[in-house]
């Protein structure tokens, strides 16, 4: 026997002692439109280190809206032919299940109107990104790299991986995979926060707080995933909800781990009391990114919150109810009083998305059906109007950046009435006026609570709408009953790319305020599915 | 000795980097303080699994150490651009957005 033999022969008897371990089952075509997005986004990785500079652009531009127009065809094929309740794939970590589905299509779109407004070079020449992240503020350097035409194309790539981060986010049925979906999608927002071409130092200050206070949460959420795994011996959501269902296990795990998972979930979702970075972060980041964050960032935290609440929570909820009870009430109230007094237009949006936030969570504590789609619905219906606000507000510029001072926006309708009407229509949909997607965005979500028993919630609700309301009409009035000061800003006419972000949020505010049925059936049409068969 | 002593531990290790999270003025400390939290839920992760009797939270664990090599390499890059502009990494510095 010689020694090859000998060395088969005992390999041989090793393998056949070891348990070979079932690959789990993967359903490509369900998870298409999230490889598809990944996938581009190390692509896009590879263009910038093999392209050269002044093909970049181009190339990467191209290459980012087609793969948000492939995986939304990808995403829509799935629909048609698989009109059930949805999958749950890899063994069992992610669940493209109907609100999946809907938040996935939410999120191409709106990605799509902001990688629209990331891409302009028309409304700032060269566009609104730093053409040398490294170069210092302030040097003349620096005043060189302000006025060259090119930009740190960086920025798509790092979309797309946040963009891939989110899909993954709202569709994870395992609370370690919601972690690292976390972190995919905040790392690329970090450093976009910190690429603006002009006001560098509060485009750098805005990424530093951002990234401080959220690593800081992502600590909180991970050492609430962290008791939870301690509490069911899993971090399935179902394996939790099947232990807090009847045991004798230790609650203090259970309740320790539910308050730092959520409040790791809220402070991404900009709720209430964990909305210290918002404001901040809102105004120092470049306009596009705001809008890219305010609107999707939004829409992945709440498809998060919604599916940890109903698949792992509900059966506590009489407990903790109550306290997000609190958190409603007082992201709204933040939100609305503060919102009075800012001066920044971009301040002031912040604010009202804090609001926004927590009216969302008034649907999502719901845990009905209707609290789900009309949660959702309103996810959809506030991206676009976000997204459309944040391309207006690009569009007013002095010499030096945007005008965002609200003193400059005065007697804005005399100079460019269309620009003012656009931005009137906007504000009045955050406001929840009717014949927008506003309105019917709060009325469905509202009713939902009136029906789950919320009533006091409601009413607070109504208020803080109504509070909230007064500082948008403050700038309309602003904008039609003032005179404009002779050295006031003026108002770009912007290129394809910002005109059809602005067309896209306007026309859908007003066709999901008019004729909403379509995008209510829709996130109606089903509920979670947490089966870990 | 029993395993309830190391969640003692890594909540008191959580704890701490809390608050020097929320006390601290120095950028890179402040960071430290993060990874300092996240290193105390790698010992309540493993903990756990021993206590259990399972794998996942050793496997867990690796996650958490890869999400944080990761935090690192960002981190140390914005931080680095805002020293290189302030020469401070002092966060009471960074007061331009407030209000």
């Amino acid at each position: 026997m010689t020694v090859l033999e000998a060395a088969h022969t005992s390999l041989g008897g090793f393998l056949a002692q070891v348990t070979p371990i079932q690959a789990p089952e993967i359903d490509y075509a369900a998870i298409l439109p999230m490889l598809i997005v990944l996938g581009a986004a190390c692509v896009g990785v590879l263009f910038e280190a093999f392209l050269p500079r002044y093909q970049r652009w181009s190339w990467q531009v191209a290459l980012t809206l087609l793969t948000l127009v492939g995986a939304g065809l990808a995403l829509v094929v799935y629909l048609r032919d698989n009109p059930q309740q949805g999958v749950v794939t890899l063994a069992g970590v992610l669940s493209v299940d109907r609100p999946a589905l809907f938040l996935w299509g939410t999120l191409l779109v709106l990605a799509f109107g902001a990688v629209l407004l990331i891409a302009d070079r028309s409304v700032e020449p060269g566009g609104a990104f730093v053409s040398h992240a490294a170069v210092r503020p302030g040097t003349i350097q620096d005043r060189a790299q302000a006025a060259r035409l090119g930009m740190q194309t960086e920025v798509f790539p790092l979309t797309l991986f946040a963009l891939g981060g989110m899909m993954v986010f709202c569709a994870s049925n395992n609370l370690l995979t919601m972690f690292i979906a976390l972190e995919v999608l905040s790392l690329p927002l970090y450093l976009m926060c910190g690429l603006a071409r002009r006001r560098r130092l509060l485009s750098q200050e805005a990424a530093v707080k951002y990234f401080l206070l959220g690593a800081f949460a992502s600590a909180f959420f991970l050492y609430g995933v962290a008791l939870l795994y301690g509490y069911a011996n899993s971090v399935r959501l179902r394996d939790i909800a099947e232990a807090a269902a009847g045991t004798n296990r230790s609650d203090t795990l259970l309740y320790a781990g539910l308050g730092l998972l959520v409040v790791g979930l809220l402070f991404k979702a900009s709720v209430g009391p964990f909305h210290a970075w918002t404001p901040d972060v809102y105004q120092g980041a470049p306009t596009p990114v705001t809008a890219f964050m305010a609107a999707c960032t939004k829409v992945a935290a709440f498809g998060g919150i919604l599916r940890v609440l109903t698949g792992a929570f509900q059966a506590t909820s009489w407990e903790w109810r109550g306290v997000l009870w609190g958190v409603a009430i007082v992201s709204m109230i933040i939100g609305a009083v503060l919102g009075l007094t800012q001066t920044d237009i971009k301040r002031m949006i912040a604010y009202s998305s804090v609001a926004h936030a927590g009216f969302l969570l008034v649907g999502s504590i719901a845990l009905t059906g209707e609290g789900l789609s009309g949660t959702l619905f309103y996810l959809l219906a506030y991206g676009f109007t976000t997204v459309a606000a944040f391309g207006v507000v690009s569009l007013v510029r002095t010499a030096d950046g945007e005008a965002t001072h609200l003193s400059q926006w005065a007697g804005l309708a005399k100079r460019s009435p269309l620009v003012a009407g656009v931005f009137t229509f906007l504000l009045l949909a955050l406001a929840g006026i009717p014949l927008t997607s506003g309105f019917i965005g709060k009325f469905v979500v509202f009713s939902a609570a009136l029906k789950d028993g919320m009533a006091p919630l409601v009413v607070v609700a109504l208020l803080a709408s109504a509070v909230a309301a007064f500082f948008y009409l403050r700038v309309v009035v602003l904008m039609y009953f003032s005179e404009p000061s002779p050295e006031g800003p003026t108002v770009s006419v912007p290129g394809s790319f910002t005109m059809v972000a602005i067309t896209l949020g306007t026309v859908i505010t007003f066709v999901l305020g008019v004729w909403p049925a379509f995008v209510l059936d829709w996130a109606g049409a089903g509920g979670f599915a947490f089966s870990t068969t | 000795m029993t395993p309830t002593y190391y969640l003692l531990l890594s909540a008191l290790l959580f704890t701490i980097g809390a608050v020097g999270v929320l006390i601290r003025r120095n950028a890179i400390v402040v960071f430290m303080c993060v990874e300092l939290m996240l290193n105390a839920v790698n010992l309540t992760l493993v903990t756990f699994a021993r206590i259990n009797g399972g794998l996942d939270g050793q496997v867990m664990a690796f996650f958490v150490m890869v999400v944080a090599a990761a935090e690192v390499v960002v981190g140390l890059a914005i931080i680095m651009s805002i020293f290189r502009t302030r020469r401070s990494a002092s966060v009471d510095d960074s007061n331009l957005l407030k209000y």
